[in-house]
């Protein structure tokens, strides 16, 4: 089989340990982690964990379901990138003389649609959330001029079809 | 207002039950106590320690409700819990404290998380505001253990012991059970509470067990009414669900042979007809050759292990796979099923009997039988009715399975005994193979006998040992003399780590890299802690030897000196297929 990228999105209980639980999944099948977001979901007091993982669908399959295994994991998915929107953001961190000294600066920021954070007389600090081309495509033409500092963030997702989270908790309230 | 009198009485008993249902302010160890009480805990097996002491000193306060049995080592709390949650389908309950004492228990965490014993595990903590300090005896045990649990938690404040300690034993219960660690600081054994104690009923993000689809039930019962070879392989799925009836019924009804795993042995009557012995590496002939010339195989309450399966690209690979489970992690994890039915394996085979044809499938059973008589003429005979000089630890087993009249707890460690125990041992009654299967952890046994008999103090528990892992727990021979456990002891002694031995004798040419034992007196060991003994070396005193042991009121400890150098057939070499059997 061969392997792709998959976002495994993760819906459970906010508590203290669940994360290395999920992570020594990962760990104990020798599967590197891509890229992992941690944050508050649609629903109150339930939490969204996306990971993204380069490997088979059978390997995605497998440790989605010893994730749904875990006591306070309500429900995991698996999807592949043509199945979702998914973003990633990423900050920039450039010194403020090369803002004068070099104009092409000035077209990469208006071309690459990023946002100016901050600017004070050291430095500023670009902005730019897309797909990981589009920031790559951007870290490759600053590059020349020297980046100070460079983060991206881990991707996050929405899925094209519906996500049952209320439904699957309603049917656990009912089985209680 | 005017009420009859039988409305002043409910109105009075409501009173009083409102009244004893406020809270009462007591310590935390003080509730943890009545939080075992209240699960009706009434044995633990442990060793104090700095972190857990305040929780030592209530069970000094309440040793007349609840029993701590000091274990020599912590490993051997864990076991000895395994055992008697294995031989009772109780939850066993383990102490420790920080640190080291924590440490102790992870491996029989791991043994418990793979062979899906409930346990719930207590562990000291250094007090709150000094933890991530490394202060004296913290260790992270949340997690260190985090892998090998069922689920895990650290208390940090008095107020959580309660409902945590309720999930705790719920989680490790229900569902496909396993082990649970709380760690609880001493700040929160110290402080107060206001304590009222429910139990838990469920947990929002968790399902125990899917509700069956009749969907699948009914795909089953086609495949299973249209299949002229088919094969059941069942599990310790079995034991745990309860289902040994509905399994025996199935059998009958539908004349389907049926084969053990190894954690599935004594589900069913090792005597009934039906049953056709066991699959896996050392398993019996039949149930592993026709593996893999059945046309449906009928897998109940099994996790497709691969000392069960061999190459999996080789297995049962012409048939249509039915997977009765409770857990959906496993449906295809390693073998890729045709219907899975989901849910606990009582209720699945309840509503899949009706829906199953009666049936005998005699020629198919003859294939059985054949290649039983094979396996007995090659392996099975010299086993157990021996003529060479030297002993076997066949003959060993068939001595014992004469004297219990197969109503014996039979508990095993890791090793050539231990299969040679589980393929002759003999079972009337579910709930008796008590063994160490997915970790193959040595030293389980003693601790483990320890457990299932004060879990079972009605029935006889013999442990069958080896002389290496004999010796990994042999200071728990403390507690079967401190507390008169009257467990039979049983130690087969080649002097050898056998199992190795022999994989070294068959694939590294004889290179016997420490495999070779220089043993103590173990006769003089039992003695030391006024444990009757006795060692055998001939044939002609076997019998006899066996006979008094069982016939003792008290623990009793036998060596018996067996051949050095046998090996256990029939074998699957690792990796090759279940066709593939060695009969030699």
């Amino acid at each position: 089989m061969e392997k792709q990228w998959f976002t495994i999105s993760v819906y459970s209980e906010n508590s203290v340990g669940l994360l290395n639980r999920i992570s020594g999944i990962f760990l104990k099948r020798h599967i590197n982690i891509e890229s992992l977001n941690v944050s508050k979901s649609e629903i109150e007091h339930v939490s969204k964990f996306t990971i993204v993982v380069f490997t088979t669908e059978d390997w995605t399959r497998k440790i989605v379901q010893q994730i749904e295994k875990q006591i306070e994991v309500i429900k995991a998915f698996y999807h592949t990138d043509e199945e979702t929107i998914y973003q990633e953001s990423a900050l920039f961190k450039i010194a403020s003389g090369l803002l004068f000294d070099e104009p092409q600066i000035q077209n990469v920021i208006k071309e690459s649609k990023s946002t100016i954070v901050t600017v004070n007389r050291e430095f500023f600090v670009l902005a730019k959330t897309g797909r990981r081309h589009e920031i790559d495509e951007m870290h490759d033409d600053l590059e020349p001029f020297g980046i100070m500092q460079f983060v991206r963030s881990g991707r996050i997702t929405v899925t094209k079809t519906k996500m049952p989270i209320t439904e699957i908790l309603e049917e656990f309230n009912l089985t209680d | 207002m005017h009420y009859n009198l039988g409305d002043m009485e409910t109105l009075k008993a409501q009173k009083k039950k409102a009244e004893e249902k406020k809270a009462k302010r007591i310590s935390g160890a003080e509730a943890i106590i009545h939080c075992l009480l209240a699960e009706g805990v009434d044995l633990i097996y442990g060793y104090p320690g700095g972190a857990i002491m305040p929780v030592y000193d209530e069970l000094y306060k309440f040793q007349d409700k609840l029993t701590h049995v000091l274990t020599r080592h912590e490993q051997g709390a864990t076991h000895a819990a395994q055992g008697y949650a294995r031989v009772s389908g109780r939850v066993g309950v383990a102490m420790a404290t920080s640190g080291p004492g924590a440490t102790n228990l992870v491996t029989g965490l791991a043994d418990a998380q793979i062979d899906s014993t409930p346990i719930v595990c207590i562990t000291g903590q250094v007090p709150r505001h000094l933890l991530g300090s490394d202060a004296f005896q913290e260790t992270d045990i949340v997690g260190i253990s985090t892998p090998v649990t069922k689920w895990n938690y650290q208390i940090t404040k008095a107020s959580e012991i309660p409902e945590i300690l309720a999930k705790a034993f719920y989680i490790a219960k229900s569902g496909r059970p396993g082990p649970v660690l709380i760690d609880i600081t001493k700040n929160a054994q110290f402080d107060e509470l206001d304590f009222h104690y429910g139990k838990c009923t469920g947990v929002r993000s968790y399902k125990p067990a899917p509700e069956p689809d009749l969907k699948a039930i009914e795909q089953a019962a086609e495949l299973i009414n249209k299949a002229e070879r088919p094969y059941i392989v069942f599990g310790q799925g079995v034991i745990l669900g309860e289902a040994e009836e509905q399994l025996k019924e199935l059998v009958e009804k539908t004349g389907i042979p049926a084969a053990w795993t190894i954690l599935g042995l004594s589900a069913m009557d090792t005597d009934h007809p039906l049953n056709v012995g066991m699959v896996g590496m050392h398993g019996n002939y039949g149930p592993n050759v026709l593996t893999n010339e059945c046309d449906v195989l009928i897998a109940i309450g099994i996790r497709f292990d691969d000392r069960v399966t061999g190459n999996l690209d080789t297995y049962a690979k012409q048939a249509k796979v039915i997977h009765f489970e409770i857990d959906p992690a496993e449906i295809d994890k390693n073998v890729k099923v045709d219907v899975a039915v989901l849910g606990d394996a009582k209720k699945t085979l309840q509503l899949l009997l009706p829906l199953v044809n009666q049936n005998e499938h005699t020629a198919w059973r003859a294939e059985f039988d054949k290649k039983y008589e094979e396996e007995f003429a090659t392996v099975i005979e010299k086993d157990i009715h021996p003529t060479k000089p030297g002993l076997t630890m066949g003959e060993v087993i068939e001595q014992i399975n004469i004297a219990s009249k197969h109503k014996a707890v039979i508990v095993t460690d890791v090793g050539q005994h231990q299969m040679i125990a589980c393929r002759y041992a003999k079972f009337k009654q579910t709930k008796s193979n008590i063994t160490s299967g997915g970790l193959g952890t040595m030293g389980f046994a003693l601790p483990a006998a320890i457990g299932a008999k004060m879990g079972a103090m009605n029935r006889e528990v013999v442990a069958i040992v080896g002389d290496g892992g004999y010796q990994m727990t042999i200071q728990e021979l403390g507690v079967i003399f401190q507390h008169d456990v009257p467990v039979k002891i049983v130690v087969l002694n080649n002097d050898h780590l056998g199992m190795v031995r022999q994989w070294q004798e068959l694939f590294f040419e004889s290179r016997y890299a420490s495999t070779v034992m220089t043993n103590p007196d173990f006769v003089k060991i039992a003695e030391g802690y006024h444990i009757q003994a006795k060692r055998v070396e001939k044939r002609k005193d076997l019998k006899d030897a066996v006979t008094e042991m069982m016939a003792s009121k008290h623990p009793y400890f036998l060596e018996v000196r067996v051949e050095k150098e046998d090996n256990v057939f029939p074998m699957i070499p690792s990796g090759a297929s279940v066709s593939d059997i060695r009969l030699k």
